[in-house]
């Protein structure tokens, strides 16, 4: 398709919080949010605020429409067979350590291998840490190649007939890169294993469908995709969740409760314990119609013109390395790098002095930058909302960073 | 150029530290790290009398850090304990943007950092040093094992 200045334009008014004033490019840490998202939450507290799921008035029956509704728009988002298998959670991380403590803790035993590679958030390896301790399970790590490449190759090597769960995200935070969950969990199913997908950051930038990954459970968080803080998915087969416990305890997730117990609610309820983020709930509703909208062809091949940008004039400014792969397609909009003698924290506050957002530190991936050789790096990421000329300001800064830290070169 | 944070008085003592080397005699070190930042310093005195007659450090870190590690140095050497933590402690005041203007120049180039009072998130590289120096007096007797002294050695000092 032809993208047009004109729809970038229309786009970017539809983020309030995007103005010339800063450049945001650190999106994978958080996305803006258009208006209609904002508009959403709002309307939800103006017109239809009360409890849902639990009232039997207009009102609460209003809420609960508004929040069934969410749900259903996340199954058809990312392909579900039925909104049973879409439970709200608070992000990502809820949605694996639910993973970690309902099924990893009641089906795994001593001697049973879990796979993680070591390209994970930590978000997606504390829980299997944890998981490991307690049942006496052996974690093992699947390393990349130094540009956070993986092959089926490696991926068949890693596994071991003990291996009973997997863990691997579909998108680096770090590097960039994707990778094809839909053959790893066909090879860890063909081995008998559990498989865990971490979307947090796929979900943001390329069409996801569970059904065809065929992962048995995936994760994802919905303040990176558009929506407010405070709202994630856990997808989960209909299978697996029916046969696991819950993992909180109390309103709302029950059928009846006696002072010796409980039968627990149906699915999607049984894991949704106390009163839900209904607002929240509806702010994804928004968002997903938002990227609908949109699409994904306008968004995906927006991301790639700016990543190739950006790639084209990082690789002029001397003294500075980039991460991963050196092709486009292989980033996702995440551009992670190092500037000789210069620390990425330095760098942070000398790009916010420059009106410049980016992102400072290990990524919560320590053990991959430990990998990788670099224990600090600074991230830019991109969303199909920025520009070229915001990555000029970027790289503009960047150019300077070293005369200002003193050096002659 | 623009109006930065980066001031030449911290870039200089960045890239050219006075202090950054190591400190064979020194007989008080101790290692103060911020792991969420990887600033790592090792801080080396050597103290004799009550007074910090040299001192040194080795490490890594943000430019911050390491800088001011380098003026606290710059302005500690020479001082007795007492003086030092006196300066620690009018230091750490600046940092939380208690201080008199009098005191602000008692610290010489180290107030240069004067507006980390506005970075929360480089309170913590700004105070490294500081708060290392302030635990070896806190903790001399672990302060000289890291340094390789053994408690007679150093007793009487
Ligand atoms: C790959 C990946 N997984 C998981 C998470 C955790 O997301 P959240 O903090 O929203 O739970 C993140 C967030 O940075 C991430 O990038």
């Amino acid at each position: 398709m032809t993208i047009t200045q004109d729809m970038i334009d229309r786009v970017r008014a539809d983020f309030p919080l995007i103005t010339e004033d800063v450049a945001y490019l650190d999106n994978s840490a958080t996305s803006q949010k258009p208006q209609s998202v904002i508009e959403a939450g709002k309307r939800f507290y103006e017109t239809e605020n009360a409890n849902p799921l639990r009232g039997l008035y207009r009102l609460s029956v209003a809420a609960t429409e508004t929040y069934e509704q969410a749900r259903e728009a996340v199954r058809a988002f990312i392909g579900a067979g039925s909104t049973e298998e879409i439970i709200f959670t608070r992000n990502a991380t809820e949605s694996l350590n639910l993973v970690a403590y309902s099924w990893a803790l009641d089906n795994l035993k001593a001697g049973d291998d879990i796979l993680v590679t070591v390209i994970e958030h930590h978000s997606n390896m504390l829980p299997w840490q944890m998981a490991a301790k307690k049942t006496g399970a052996n974690l093992h790590y699947l390393y990349p190649d130094k540009t956070g490449a993986v092959t089926e190759e490696m991926f068949r090597n890693a596994l071991t007939p003990e291996t009973k769960l997997v863990c691997m995200t579909q998108l680096s935070n770090v590097l960039g890169r994707s990778y094809d969950l839909r053959t790893y969990a066909k090879i860890a199913h063909e081995a008998g294993a559990v498989f865990v997908g971490d979307g947090a950051q796929s979900t943001p930038h390329i069409p996801v469908n569970v059904t065809d990954l065929d992962v048995d459970f995936f994760a994802f968080s919905g303040h990176k995709m558009l929506a407010p803080m405070g709202i994630g998915v856990l997808y989960g087969k209909k299978a697996l969740l029916e046969r696991m416990q819950p993992f909180l305890r109390g309103g709302e997730m029950i059928d009846y409760v006696t002072t010796e117990g409980a039968v627990w609610a149906e699915l999607p309820h049984k894991f949704e314990a106390g009163t839900v983020n209904a607002g929240g709930a509806a702010g994804l509703l928004a968002a997903i119609e938002y990227y609908q909208k949109l699409g994904w062809a306008f968004i995906e091949q927006r991301e790639l013109e700016l990543t190739r940008y950006a790639m084209e004039q990082m690789k002029d400014v001397p003294h500075v390395t980039l991460l991963g792969s050196d092709r486009p397609e292989e980033h996702h909009g995440i551009l992670t790098f190092k500037v000789d003698g210069v620390h990425p924290h330095d760098i942070a506050a000398m790009m916010d002095e420059d009106g410049v957002c980016v992102r400072a530190g290990h990524h919560c991936a320590q053990p991959l930058l430990k990998y990788l050789g670099v224990p600090n790096t600074t991230r830019c990421s991109l969303a199909f909302y920025n520009t070229e000329a915001e990555i000029d300001r970027f790289t503009a800064s960047l150019a300077t960073l070293r005369s200002r830290m003193g050096y002659q070169d | 150029m623009q109006n930065t944070f980066y001031n030449e008085i911290l870039t200089d003592h960045n890239l050219h530290p006075a202090h950054k080397h190591d400190l064979p005699d020194a007989n008080m070190q101790l290692e103060g790290v911020n792991p969420s930042c990887g600033d790592d310093i090792i801080l080396k005195l050597k103290v004799e009398d009550g007074k910090i007659v040299d001192g040194a450090y080795v490490g890594d870190g943000c430019a911050i850090s390491q800088a001011s590690a380098d003026m606290m140095l710059d302005l500690v050497i020479g001082k007795t304990e007492a003086e030092a933590r006196r300066l620690s402690d009018i230091f750490l005041r600046m940092i939380k943007g208690h201080i008199t203007e009098e005191e602000h120049e008692e610290l010489e180039e180290a107030g240069a950092l004067i507006d980390v009072s506005h970075m929360p998130s480089r309170v913590k590289c700004a105070v490294l040093g500081w708060h290392t120096m302030d635990e070896i007096f806190d903790e001399p007797q672990k302060a000289m094992e890291e340094a390789g002294q053994g408690k007679a050695e150093v007793g009487e000092s």
